[in-house]
């Protein structure tokens, strides 16, 4: 059996609870363990690095210190925590940043999304698929941090990534191209700046509502929360609704998979995605 | 260090710290303005990405230090992945909001920096996110009509937990005491 760390993240506890909820329950299903990081805090966010270059450093490596008493890798969910935790272990290894935590940089960083849409977990997946999601279209929005900057992520088609168009299309989904996947979503300008904020939303939305899809999936708590909890005030904006929901990959995985608590997950969204899955026959 | 730096260093002080600061070549900028052409916020910047660079290589301290733009910058990593010099823009971006917070320099945008001030201070007691914790700071911004409604959707949703949890102690809190400013 694979196990793996485990750091949620704030969000995932808070705001992005369904995607904690839908992370754990697909690894489940595919018998992955997972072993939650104890006492674990807050990774910096987008805070840390903006005012204050030691602590943008230090609070990544206080998590990234436990994480390296086992010897197993440290899997993270949320966009924001691993592009922090990244950035930690390039600052560590590669400038010989001295921290003040016994954190040597060994432990392998792995963004889930990335490993969950690897070639082997999404054979797994296929195995155990029950309700493969014929009739669905969907635009995959994969946000900034989960493919850049691609010296921290590694990613190689960071203008135009393809590995969640690929899951979802082995998934059953129809898997539509467009030209908006790794837009900014304006991240914490939602709590400072809405009139721009805003901007940035409806672009996306907007867009991603023209190609036709029926929903929007997403990779990164922070995208996911702005598109789904505000797209009610773009929708005021423009005079007109949207009404396009917005999933995480995790928990189309997991309705694919027939996992019983799928429309748990779901009924936590704004933009409730179950009257579209029903009149598709999939729910 | 060559002539060249050495002059830098003696005629922009500003440019030679962000320079020691950030680790990121400035100087090598040659306003191709790839950077701002794919900046997702130029729209609502006061000066483009690429006229940070110009001013800072002339050494205008208020004109970046006060600019809404360093405040704008979502670190999106869309300018650094493009950049033809390979210059972290992003991380440039980064060394000067602080040097601006530390320096006590007018605040381009004053929402945003009070708010970064906030989420670390509050987040110094809590050892993790407390997301309703923020209603604090929309109040102090005048802004908190609008985050009232869409807080108590997501608490029914179950998406808002009420209560902080504290975590991580005085080894934790320690972190935020202590002194700042160092180069990498």
């Amino acid at each position: 059996m694979k196990e793996f760390s485990y750091f949620p993240g704030c969000s995932l506890h808070g705001t992005s609870k369904e995607f904690d909820e839908s992370i754990r329950g697909v690894l489940n299903q595919l018998s992955i363990k997972i072993h939650e990081l104890e006492d674990w805090t807050c990774c910096g966010a987008t805070s840390a690095h903006c005012l204050d270059e030691t602590l943008a450093v230090e609070m990544p490596a206080r998590n990234l210190a436990i994480a390296e008493k086992s010897s197993r890798d440290l899997l993270v969910p949320c966009a924001s925590c691993y592009s922090r935790f990244k950035g930690a272990e390039y600052e560590v290894k590669e400038h010989g940043k001295k921290v003040s935590f016994p954190y040597k940089g060994n432990v392998p960083i792995r963004f889930a999304m990335d490993y969950l849409c690897d070639k082997p977990v999404v054979e797994e997946v296929k195995k155990k698929m029950v309700k493969p999601l014929s009739g669905l279209k969907a635009v995959c929005y994969y946000g900034c941090l989960p493919v850049r900057p691609p010296k921290l992520t590694g990613i190689k088609d960071y203008e135009n990534p393809m590995h969640m168009d690929r899951l979802l299309k082995q998934l059953g989904v129809e898997p539509i191209q467009w030209s908006y996947k790794t837009d900014c979503c304006g991240a914490s300008l939602m709590f400072t700046r809405m009139d721009v904020f805003k901007q940035l939303i409806g672009k996306i939305l907007v867009k991603a509502k023209e190609t036709g899809a029926d929903c929007v999936v997403a990779g990164c708590s922070m995208c996911q929360m702005n598109l789904d909890t505000r797209q009610e005030d773009v929708e005021k904006d423009l005079g007109k609704k949207l009404d396009i929901p917005v999933l995480y990959y995790t928990e189309l995985m997991g309705l694919a998979m027939g996992h019983r608590d799928a429309g748990k997950w779901f009924k936590r969204h704004f933009k409730n995605p179950i009257p579209m899955l029903s009149a598709k026959g999939l729910m | 260090m060559d002539a060249r730096e050495q002059a830098i260093n003696n005629n922009v002080p500003l440019l030679s710290e962000v320079v020691q600061k950030s680790g990121e070549k400035i100087q090598n900028c040659y306003q191709c303005q790839k950077c701002s052409a794919g900046c997702p916020l130029n729209f609502a910047m006061d000066i483009l990405p690429n006229q940070v660079f110009r001013h800072l290589q002339y050494g205008h301290r208020d004109k970046v230090l006060s600019s809404k733009t360093i405040w704008l910058c979502a670190s999106c990593y869309t300018c650094s992945t493009r950049c033809p010099n390979s210059i972290d823009i992003a991380k440039v971006m980064d060394t000067l909001r602080s040097i601006s917070a530390r320096s006590g320099a007018v605040s381009g945008e004053k929402n945003i920096s009070m708010f970064h001030k906030f989420f670390l201070t509050l987040t110094k007691y809590t050892g993790r996110t407390w997301e309703p914790g923020f209603s604090l700071y929309e109040l102090k911004s005048g802004g908190l009509g609008g985050f009232m409604g869409w807080g108590m959707k997501a608490f029914f949703k179950g998406r808002l937990g009420l209560f902080p949890t504290f975590k991580g102690g005085k080894e934790f809190r320690r972190l935020f005491n202590e002194p700042k400013g160092g180069a990498r």
